[in-house]
């Protein structure tokens, strides 16, 4: 029995998402193994580690997507508030709709702009072109992209600068109201200057989300999270308030990391 | 370092593959160059020649067409080079074709008066509208009063025509055409080019817009060209939906192992399959299989007549949809291939159905390959003959399968269908000289529809590909 790593403790009413002993195995290897951590409400909370560490991986457990992937084995619990979300029976397009993804690669689809925004409110049932048009420009200036493409609402997505694009899939994502915001590596296709700009919206967007970024740039989780967890081959090493992750590692193996011996 | 010489440098292989292309694309332009000259040239006025024979006592001169030469072997072996004339007027002076050694000729002469008869039965009359051998103004003037009879006959529906035409052939004997008979005339070797054309569009709209006359010889190719379309058209509408589906189950849901991997084997085989026997499977499954049991149950007045257990537009549609269904299934799963996994997942993530995820991202993106798959079943389907004889097309059909009673479209009625239109002039027609330029004009005319049909459906992938800028190509 190896020792609990150092991790921190949030009030019940703090609490996002409750991990607890969550292991994922694919075709029979290990993901992640027995890793246990709370996220906490309308905070920016980061995974970092080198590749292969299993951060991804705990990210898309989130929102159920490794269902897609055929030879999956989850086992533990993960609340979402109160709710179980790796039960069976729960109605996996629902959890969806309350926990938004964005992918490191910007994937608008190939329709116009509105569109793309108008998804998931279509998929939803909204069908009124007023609420539409109202819901769309709320997200598009939530996401720091009204000003760019209120002119272009109607051209398609795919004439958009990456940055613009990855922005795009942000305000698409928060169009349905989610109570929490998965980033997988969001800035890591991007040029400075718009890796600049998604850092501002993630900050911005932590009022009103619980926001959980995967990033393997230790200066951007640094930038942007008040929370970092460290994980290392499938295993969570350290969960620490940001500052004192990367001023007072606990772990060895954390401040390793961190002083870039390895990764 | 030397550049490498001889083989090991490349230019062998770069001079290979331009020198296969070059030759592809010339087999290409000598097939449609052959076409389009046989084919084309067909309706053009040709000048009427009138020939003698001075060195064969005893026959008469002849007007006719000078079709072409060619070399035949003669009694002692050498070769000797020989005209085709058509001489026309198969009813009084059969055969209309024949072929006569250049040696035996003797003057050529071009008549003014000579007229060139499109008829309702008997193929073309040739003739000359004055007697041959009276002073010319005499013939002027007899010519000038033939053709004012004849324009004023023609003014007149041909059910109402009374009296006939007086055609003179080249030796001075005299022929009754009747009014009723004549469809159009022209005198190609008084005609200017510009009214050339003018026969030449008139025979050429005919040639599309008529039913055939004469065992397919005379009169057009419409419902030959009608039956092709709407059979296609029929074809797309089946196999495009069931296609589609097939890919998906095969791309999407079904489990990717062994047993999917050999059913896609399996279907690649398909397109392998030879089409006569989709035709034979077509005749024994459709027709007298499901066909039959169509009859017992829903025409049971109608037997032991059939109605719908024979050979007809339906079954032909169905059996040429399995045929292009391989080919439907291959370029749709290729289309779902090609779309990226970030898509799927960017629609699983906003909450989205795996359905909702197909119909709403998936299909709209795989719909150019969906298009490109109907494109490869529409040249498939519209070029195949094999199978259709056995399963509906015939060689004369009274009925078009589209008309104004009631349920209009009649899938069981047989239908005509170009390509077997050609076959059945090339192979099975009585004449085989009359029919021999229609073989060219039907084929061009087929190479044109399959040409169109495509091109209308790259059109449409055109246009939903540039509606976004689509990295997905």
């Amino acid at each position: 029995m190896r020792n609990e790593p150092p991790t921190l403790h949030f009030e019940p009413a703090d609490r996002c998402l409750t991990v607890d002993r969550l292991s994922v195995r694919y075709q029979g290897k290990a993901a992640l193994r027995d890793v246990s951590l709370t996220v906490p409400r309308h905070r920016v909370t980061a995974f970092i580690g080198p590749s292969g560490c299993g951060k991804s991986t705990l990210l898309r457990s989130f929102n159920r997507m490794n269902d897609l992937i055929r030879g999956v084995e989850v086992t533990g619990r993960i609340q979402l508030f109160e709710d179980d979300i790796l039960a069976p029976e729960l109605d996996v397009t629902a959890l969806r709709r309350r926990v938004g993804m964005v992918f490191q690669q910007p994937n608008p689809f190939p329709m116009s702009v509105f569109d793309n925004v108008a998804y998931g409110l279509r998929l939803q049932g909204l069908r009124e072109q007023r609420a539409l048009e109202g819901e769309v420009e709320w997200a598009l200036r939530s996401a720091a992209l009204w000003d760019e493409v209120k002119d272009r609402l109607d051209a398609s997505a795919l004439t958009l600068s990456g940055g613009q694009q990855q922005r795009l899939v942000i305000a698409r994502a928060i169009a349905v109201r989610p109570e929490v915001l998965l980033l997988d590596e969001p800035a890591s296709a991007l040029d400075p200057i718009s890796t600049l700009k998604i850092e501002e919206l993630i900050g911005k967007l932590a009022e009103q989300y619980s926001i959980v970024v995967v990033t393997h740039n230790m200066q951007q989780a640094a930038r942007v999270s008040h929370y970092t967890a460290f994980l290392y081959l499938g295993e969570l090493v350290e969960f620490s308030g940001t500052d004192d992750l990367f001023t007072r590692p606990q772990a060895r193996q954390t401040e390793d990391y961190i002083t870039g011996r390895y990764g | 370092m030397s550049r490498p010489v001889g083989w090991r440098s490349g230019d062998g292989a770069l001079w290979l593959s331009t020198g296969a292309v070059a030759l592809t694309l010339l087999m290409t332009l000598a097939l449609l160059g052959l076409l389009a000259q046989a084919g084309f040239g067909h309706f053009w006025p040709k000048a009427l020649a009138t020939v003698t024979f001075p060195e064969r006592q005893g026959t008469p001169p002849v007007l006719a067409e000078l079709r072409e030469q060619s070399a035949f072997a003669n009694a002692e072996g050498e070769l000797e080079p020989r005209w085709l004339l058509r001489t026309g007027n198969r009813d009084w002076a059969a055969p209309d074709f024949r072929w006569v050694p250049v040696q035996g000729l003797g003057t050529v002469h071009f008549d003014p008066h000579a007229v060139e008869l499109e008829r309702r039965s008997w193929g073309p009359a040739l003739g000359l509208l004055a007697p041959p051998g009276v002073p010319q103004a005499e013939r002027q003037g007899a010519a000038e009063a033939a053709l004012t009879a004849l324009e004023a006959a023609l003014r007149v529906p041909p059910g109402e025509r009374e009296g006939a035409l007086t055609l003179f052939a080249a030796d001075g004997q005299r022929q009754a055409l009747p009014y009723r008979q004549i469809v159009r005339y022209w005198l190609p070797n008084a005609m200017g080019w510009n009214a050339k054309l003018g026969v030449y569009f008139a025979r050429l709209g005919a040639f599309l817009h008529e039913p055939p006359r004469e065992a397919n010889t005379e009169g057009g190719i419409f419902p030959a060209l009608f039956g092709t379309v709407l059979m296609v058209m029929l074809m797309t509408v089946i196999v495009t939906p069931i296609g589609v589906i097939a890919a998906v189950y095969l791309h999407e849901y079904a489990p990717q192992g062994m047993l999917t991997q050999t059913l896609r084997v399996a279907v690649n085989n398909l397109a392998g399959v030879p089409s006569i026997v989709y035709g034979v499977f077509g005749l024994g499954f459709f027709v007298y299989g499901v066909g039959h049991r169509m009859d017992q149950a829903l025409f049971a007045d109608a037997l032991p007549a059939p109605t719908f257990g024979t050979p007809g537009l339906l079954w032909a549609s169905l059996t040429l949809a399995l045929l292009t269904l391989p080919v439907m299934i291959v370029a749709t799963e290729e289309g779902l291939s090609r779309v990226p996994r970030q898509l799927r997942e960017a629609s699983l993530a906003l909450g989205a159905t795996r359905l909702e995820t197909l119909r709403k991202i998936i299909l709209p993106s795989a719909l150019p390959a969906v298009l490109t798959g109907v494109i490869l079943a529409v040249a498939r389907g519209a070029g195949e003959v094999a199978p259709l004889m056995l399963v509906g097309v015939v060689k004369l059909a009274p009925e078009l399968p589209l008309d104004g009673t009631f349920p209009y479209l009649h899938l069981e009625r047989q239908f005509m269908h170009l390509g077997f239109h050609i076959y059945d002039l090339a192979f099975q027609s009585p004449n085989v000289e009359a029919a021999r330029p229609l073989v060219y004009t039907s084929a061009l005319l087929l190479v044109i529809m399959i040409v169109l049909l495509n091109l209308g459906a790259v059109v449409l992938r055109a246009h939903l590909r540039g509606r976004h800028r689509d990295p997905l190509g």
